[in-house]
């Protein structure tokens, strides 16, 4: 009993020591004043590795979701003979929800995953001490573009997820079962606002964006520098990730559309 | 020891958890010379390394450093102490995504703005001072094991620092490798006049280069002076340590608890 509790104590411990050192090392990420002439190439860099190499996938995600939700959506309103609103009802899932909430949910899955191995290899080779041993400061160098970059590239990434998502669902409702066109986009216009759906959402994803990459980073940066280290900073950034993800989605549709 | 200190350790404690690395170490490390750090595996040869470095400190007692307390300098005293050191880690520590060339101008990159022509010279003298000026091009991956420290070599001397220090070049080489880089060490030393600091367990080849060597074993420096006081050395465990015998003040056996016990042979009369 006693070291069930002693145990408890410990686990708590731990999980409070890594909040402050994560806490810590986001500070020490994000103070000081960036140098352009050598940070925009980074940032550059990192910019198409995490965001345009993402495109693929978020595009093809997005088509499909859309899809699927037009189809979905046309099965449930044409038994009410609603099936008119469906361009509406595609708009606002994507824009609200499933733009922001999918694309971090990716983005976790492969930029996340990817920059906490980058990091945590680059730890276990020695490359980030050898850096500290020349006076560059890994934290700057290597850390705060691909966390600026991470930052950067979510909401551009949702905002395509949640526009391509729509077109597919123009495919399925329009081209494919025949709900007519101009009913489909004058339906989305007059329903979506762009203060309170889509700017809503783009928030959304700035959050997301902020705290995946921040998983990402600080979990290579903070592994034990083996392969078994590595492996498991890397599910950790997947599943930190996702549940982070989905607990501030609650909270952040709580506040935004719930009437709080 | 002739020359001034360039390194002082002064009473250094350190530990990791309850394990005590560093009990009371007192040591000075002369001014361009090769001093080297020996002893078993796991005494913490790579942490005296960095406590110099800056990068870990010191439970009590001082480090010093070219007259700096290590230990109490800012981030920005530190970093611009350490482009006065060189460091060759014992994996070479090759940043894999850019080539060679880029590898060894990366300090001169970040550090100066030096012209584009100069960088390009200044490189590949350095290459040329460790033999691979023709592997420029070629990407990290594409080396063999010595070719990535000599290249890692020619990068931590790129900034003709005025200390360069040594984790285990000489682990894993084979006899040609480690013949280049005894050869490399000894001769840079000379001609840069460089303080060396060379961290090994290879006895014959550290103690064919250096000037001064110490050796350390459970935390305390056990034996030290020039590599002729020390095959003199009256210590046994300095004595074990430098002939490779398996035995001796240092056992052969981790302690355990009586073997009876763990063979179930406990209460069994002969």
């Amino acid at each position: 009993m006693m070291d069930a509790i002693a145990g408890l104590g410990r686990s708590g411990l731990t999980a409070i020591g890594s909040l402050g050192r994560s806490g810590a090392f986001l500070w020490r990420t994000l103070a000081g004043v960036p140098n352009l002439r050598v940070g925009t190439p980074l940032l550059m860099r990192q910019l198409y590795s995490i965001g345009v190499l993402s495109l693929v996938i978020v595009v093809v995600s997005g088509l499909f979701i859309g899809m699927v939700l037009a189809l979905q959506g046309y099965t449930i309103l044409s038994d009410y003979g609603s099936e008119q609103a469906i361009g509406q009802m595609v708009a606002l899932t994507l824009v609200r929800e499933l733009g922001p909430v999918v694309t971090a949910l990716l983005f976790a899955g492969r930029a996340g995953s990817a920059l906490t191995a980058e990091i945590g290899l680059m730890k276990a080779t020695e490359q980030l001490s050898s850096m500290e041993m020349m006076g560059v400061d890994p934290l700057r160098r290597v850390v705060a573009p691909r966390f600026w970059a991470g930052f950067i590239s979510m909401p551009l990434l949702a905002v395509i997820f949640s526009a391509v998502g729509i077109w597919g669902g123009m495919l399925v409702g329009v081209e494919w079962l025949g709900v007519f066109e101009g009913a489909f986009w004058s339906n989305m216009q007059s329903s979506v606002s762009f203060t309170e759906d889509v700017m809503n959402g783009v928030i959304k994803s700035v959050v997301f964006g902020f705290v995946c990459t921040w998983i990402a980073v600080f979990q290579g940066y903070d592994c034990v520098p083996t392969s078994a280290g590595i492996s498991s900073a890397t599910t950790k950034t997947v599943v930190y990730s996702s549940l982070a993800v989905l607990g501030l989605d609650f909270v952040l549709t709580a506040v935004m559309f719930g009437g709080f | 020891m002739a020359s001034s200190p360039y390194i002082s350790f002064d009473n250094v404690r350190f530990s990791r958890g309850e394990h005590t690395i560093f009990d009371g170490v007192t040591l000075d490390i002369p001014r361009g010379l090769i001093t080297a750090i020996m002893g078993p595996s796991g005494t913490g040869k790579t942490t005296l390394l960095k406590l110099i470095g800056g990068q870990l400190k010191p439970s009590s007692g001082k480090v010093t450093v070219a007259g700096h307390d290590v230990s109490t300098l800012g981030r920005k005293a530190l970093y611009d102490l350490r482009e006065n050191m060189g460091m060759l880690f014992q994996s070479g520590a090759l940043f894999t995504d850019i080539s060679v060339f880029e590898n060894v101008a990366f300090p001169l990159r970040v550090h100066t703005r030096l012209p584009e022509e100069m960088i390009h010279d200044i490189v590949l003298m350095k290459l040329e001072a460790v033999g691979l000026r023709g592997t420029r091009s070629m990407m990290p991956s594409e080396l063999s094991g010595g070719m990535t420290r000599r290249v890692a070599l020619a990068r931590s001397i790129v900034m003709d620092p005025e200390l360069i220090m040594y984790d285990e070049p000489f682990a894993g080489q084979d006899p040609i490798a480690m013949g280049v880089l005894v050869k490399m060490i000894r001769d840079l030393n000379s001609a840069m006049g460089l303080t060396s600091v060379l961290v090994s367990h290879d006895v014959p080849e550290s103690l064919s280069i250096c000037h001064f060597a110490c050796i350390i074993s459970d935390g305390k420096i056990i034996g030290q002076g020039t590599p002729d006081e020390l095959r003199e050395h009256p210590s046994e465990r300095v004595q074990q340590f430098l002939t490779g015998q398996p035995d001796g003040p240092v056992p052969f056996h981790y302690p355990a608890p009586d073997g009876a016990g763990d063979w179930g042979l406990s209460g069994v009369s002969g």
